[in-house]
Order: C-alpha cells, then sequence, then structure tokens
C-alpha cells in the first residue's frame, strides 16, 4: 500500500522541480541549436534563455513567470495500490498543486472560463487535469507534472488520406510559421504531432508526443522515426528561429505518437512545448520511496500495443 | 550578457530624448519604476471609467504586460519568484485611452503589436514597445525586482491581473520592436524570412476539407 503522504510530499516536490529546474536533454538540445544559430538576434534570444535556467537553479525560482497549465500524468502499475484509493490520490495533486502555487511561487493562472474567478492556488473545476495509464507487472505509480504554457502553438486539423503525408507536412508547416512569427510559441520547442485517434484523441496523443517524451527519442516504427527527423530538419529550415526572428532554432526535436483512427480520415494535431518545457516525474513505491527523474517514460510498447491480447512487444510498420 | 547587439540602459522615466536613440533590435535594460496592467486592468480603468489606481506618478511611466509569479504574505510583504509578459496584441484596443490617462510612453510585452497600430496610437503618444526576451526569461527578470512598493486592484482583480508596481535595477533584458517612427523589428525580421517561404510548400496542396475564413497567404499573421 502506497502511503497517500509519501505521493501528497512526492507531488509538491514534482512541481517545484518542473517549474525551476530544465530538463537535461531539452538543454542539451537547445545547446545544440545555440551552436548553429547563425541569426544574431535568435542566437542571443537563446543565450538570455541558457542564462535563465542557471538563475532559475541558483536562486531556486520559476524559470518563466508564467505558469503556463499545471497538470498531471498518473501511471498506475496494474498491482499498485494506493492508500485512500484514486479519491486520495486525486486530493493529494490537487493540494500539491495549490500549496507549490503559493511556496515555490507559481503564477495562479486557472481562473473559470466565464466569470474568470481565480481560486489564486491553479485548482478549479476541472482543473489541475489528471491523466491515467496503466503498466503490466509492476506496484509502483509514476507521478509526472507538466506546466504547459502557451497559448500559441498547437492547432487540430482533420485530414483525409487522400492528403497523404504531404497533407501532414503542410499542416506541420502552416502551425510552424503561423505561431512562429514573433515567437508566439516561444521557440525553440519539442514539437508534438498527433496523428489518428479520435479527434480528441489525436489532440491528445499530440500533446502527450510533445510533453512527455524526451529529446532525442524516437517513434519505434522507424518509417515514423524518419518522418520526425525530416519534420524537424524542414522545422529548422523555414529561416525563422527564437522569436520569430531570422534563424534555424524553430524545432528541438519532433514526436509522432499515432493511433487508429476512422477508415475515412486523418486527424491530426500539433503542439509545441515551449523554451521553458517544464516536466518531472518520480516513481513512488509501496513503501513510500521516492525516485525522481525528467523522463515520464509515458509511452511504452504497452501504451503502443494494437492487438487484444498484451505478451510480447509487436512493432507494426506500415506495409 | 555578452552579445554583439547594440546594448542601451535606460534610467525611467525616459524622456521623449531619451526614446529617440533607440532603434529597433536594440538591447535594452531597465533601472527606475514600472507597473504591470492587462486587460482586467485596462477594462476596469479605460473601458468602466474607473480611471487610474493611483497617481501616475507613484506607478511609473513603463507599462508591463505581465502578472508575476508572487504572493503576498501574511505580513503585507511579497514575495515575487518569476516575471513573464504576456501576449500583448489582446490589449491593443485599450491602448489608446490608457496612454491618455496613464502618460505612460513605454510598453513592455510579448510579440508586440501591429505597425499599423504604433503608427496610430504609440507615435502620436511618443511611446515604444520593448519585447521581452525568449519569452521565457522570468528567472533574470525576477533577479532585477529591487522592492514591491505597492500592488493595486488585488481585491477588485486577483493576484493576476491585480497592478504590481515595481522598482527595478538592470531589468531585463529587452529588444526594441517599436521605434518612435512606429518601425516594427517583428515585421521588418517577417520580411526577411517570407521569399522563403514559396519552396518549403513546393509540391504540397492546400487540404482536402477547406476551413472558413481559411487564407493560404504565408506572409500574413495571425495577430
Ligand atoms: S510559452 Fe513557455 S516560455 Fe513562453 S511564456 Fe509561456 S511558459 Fe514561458
Amino acid at each position: 500500500m502506497i502511503p497517500i503522504a509519501s505521493l501528497e510530499r512526492t507531488a509538491f516536490d514534482l512541481m517545484a522541480k518542473a517549474a525551476i529546474e530544465i530538463p537535461d536533454d531539452y538543454l542539451a538540445g537547445l545547446r545544440r541549436c545555440a551552436d548553429t544559430e547563425k541569426g544574431d538576434l535568435s542566437a542571443f534570444v537563446i543565450q538570455a534563455m541558457l542564462e535563465n535556467y542557471e538563475a532559475a537553479k541558483e536562486d531556486r525560482r520559476a524559470m518563466c513567470g508564467d505558469t503556463g497549465v499545471p497538470r498531471w500524468y498518473v501511471k498506475f502499475g496494474n498491482e499498485a495500490r494506493v492508500e485512500g484509493g484514486p479519491v486520495a490520490l486525486e486530493r493529494a495533486l490537487r493540494s500539491a498543486t495549490a500549496r507549490a502555487t503559493r511556496e515555490v511561487p507559481l503564477r495562479p493562472n486557472r481562473v473559470h472560463p466565464l466569470w474568470r474567478t481565480d481560486h489564486d492556488n491553479n485548482v478549479g473545476i476541472n482543473a489541475p487535469e489528471i491523466e491515467y495509464a496503466f503498466h503490466p507487472d509492476a506496484d509502483w505509480v509514476d507521478l509526472t507534472t507538466v506546466h504547459k504554457g502557451g497559448l500559441f502553438g498547437s492547432d487540430y486539423r482533420m485530414l483525409f488520406p487522400g492528403d497523404g503525408i504531404e497533407g501532414i507536412k503542410r499542416f506541420y508547416l502552416d502551425t510552424l510559421i503561423g505561431f512562429g512569427k514573433r515567437g508566439l510559441a516561444c521557440q525553440p520547442a519539442i514539437v508534438g504531432v498527433g496523428l489518428g485517434g479520435s479527434k480528441d484523441t489525436s489532440m491528445t496523443l499530440g500533446k502527450q508526443a510533445s510533453c512527455l517524451r524526451v529529446v532525442g527519442s524516437r517513434n519505434p516504427d522507424p518509417k515514423i522515426a524518419a518522418l520526425e527527423e525530416e519534420l524537424k530538419e524542414i522545422g529548422n529550415s523555414i529561416g525563422m528561429g527564437a522569436m520569430g526572428f531570422m534563424g534555424s532554432s524553430m524545432v528541438v526535436d519532433c514526436h509522432i505518437e499515432v493511433g487508429y483512427c476512422h477508415t475515412g480520415g486523418m486527424p491530426m494535431s500539433v503542439h509545441m512545448f515551449c523554451l521553458s518545457s517544464r516536466r518531472a516525474t518520480a516513481r513512488v513505491y509501496a513503501d513510500g520511496r521516492a525516485t525522481f527523474r525528467t523522463d515520464p517514460d509515458w509511452f511504452t510498447d504497452y501504451s503502443r500495443r494494437s492487438t487484444v491480447e498484451w505478451g510480447k512487444p509487436v512493432a507494426e510498420a506500415a506495409e | 550578457m555578452a552579445t554583439k547587439l547594440k546594448t542601451v540602459e535606460l534610467k525611467l522615466p525616459a524622456t521623449t530624448d531619451d526614446l529617440r536613440a533607440l532603434e529597433i533590435g536594440t538591447v535594452v535594460y531597465l533601472t527606475g519604476r514600472l507597473y504591470t496592467a492587462r486587460e482586467g486592468v485596462y477594462k476596469r480603468a479605460v473601458e468602466d471609467g474607473a480611471g487610474m489606481p493611483a497617481a501616475n506618478v507613484d506607478l511609473g511611466s513603463a507599462n508591463f504586460h505581465c502578472s508575476p509569479a508572487a504572493v503576498i504574505n501574511p505580513d503585507g510583504t511579497y514575495k515575487v519568484g518569476a516575471v513573464t509578459a504576456t501576449a500583448s496584441f489582446r490589449f491593443a484596443k485599450w491602448l489608446d485611452g490608457w496612454f491618455d490617462i496613464s502618460g505612460s510612453n513605454i510598453i513592455i510585452g510579448k510579440g508586440g503589436m501591429t505597425s499599423e497600430i504604433y503608427r496610430n496610437v504609440f507615435v502620436p503618444h511618443n511611446a515604444i514597445y520593448l519585447t521581452t526576451v525568449g519569452y521565457g526569461t522570468g528567472a533574470l527578470l525576477g533577479r532585477g525586482i529591487r522592492d514591491v512598493p505597492g500592488v493595486y486592484w488585488r481585491d477588485e482583480l486577483g493576484l493576476a491581473q491585480a497592478v504590481w508596481v515595481l522598482d527595478v535595477e538592470h531589468f531585463g533584458p529587452f529588444l526594441v520592436e517599436s521605434d518612435l517612427a512606429g518601425n516594427s523589428l517583428f515585421e521588418r525580421e517577417n520580411a526577411k524570412i517570407a521569399p522563403g517561404i514559396d519552396k518549403l510548400y513546393a509540391g504540397t496542396k492546400p487540404a482536402t476539407l477547406r476551413r472558413y475564413g481559411e487564407t493560404d497567404d504565408k506572409t500574413e499573421e495571425v495577430i
């Protein structure tokens, strides 16, 4: 039985870590952008961001004043049992979010969409979001928080099979150029693409692809992995860098996740995880111990399974 | 910060002569007093006619489009962590009225506005626009805050929308996005990037299902 107090304490620590410490994989990716960026202004912006991450860590203050929308991803081991059950866990996550808002501090961003009521704690109706996944043969719970910034940089479109790969590239470019101008998306970004599924799944997969996969990771389908590389290259050859200034630093990495969709359609979403790509994960064990990391390890062979039964991993490449 | 870009330390309040010396693309650091104000404040002050929350001299002459990550301690003191600008284009409609009542001549924010707004609203008020950098440089900006001499309309608007008055020192970096003539750095950069865009789309065709109001002109902007 995982003690609820450990889950709440760990959740609070995760909120602070995510807000303050830029994940190493994104940092290394941004440094690579800095090495190759030839645009004066874009290079200046990246340099300022690198100094900003240092300042955040030294002072233990949030790296970005805009907390975005803090949210949770929970992965339950199939054998995990939580003291008080899922209801207690949700309470703990809401409580940790509120306390972190006060104590880190984070910006209280969450308001009622119509009445603009602000509880000053990032908690409200349907906020923070909590998404769930499960994992076989495990008794731990993985908690991941993502502070996703950006009112801009995401878009959804219903494409059709006839639009093909060229249609995917076109919508991808539309989104990057549209939101890249003036740096509305706070690029260089980790771009996530959701392909297929139902409309909402397409949005969810794309967001998870940008926020829950580390820079350098590749989709297990070699053809999709090649498309990830290609889209990354295309994004960086727009001629646009940080803040939309002339340059080559648009995409730190591109991740694609797919889901089976209606035979007639090919829904697609694009998401951009910004210069403050804030995520932190911890695994909490039955004895209450927690280990921290920056790779959420959200997508697994199990989560990407395509068969009824779960046995050994099935790599499914397009015929 | 080491850079080849021209860098200026600007004291607030800034005179029109001070601002005349600033070209687009110049790096600026600020020292002096400024305040935050965004849609909640504009709506209340300009649209609902409440006027300014305090005397202009107590607020300062530079308006930062931002809500700090900050808390008001039980003893009434403040803890400011990070500050980051929010996208400014949404506030354009209130600015003419705001310049009139606030007397401010610097707007600091994210992403700027269109040069049309600069020419029609900023230029007549001898005002310029400074953009934050990144835009996520919240920790660096947080370091430049020396004091919070006041917070106004906190009960009326909440922590995020309240007017935070900030005394700052070597606060930045910012980039000059619009000058006193109404030129825009972002539009200059857009124009440099535009010629290369067509070839990126070579071999692709518009999506099967169109969207209402959709344009296929990639030189247009979404703001
Ligand atoms: S998009 Fe990211 S870097 Fe930009 S202001 Fe929002 S949280 Fe900060």
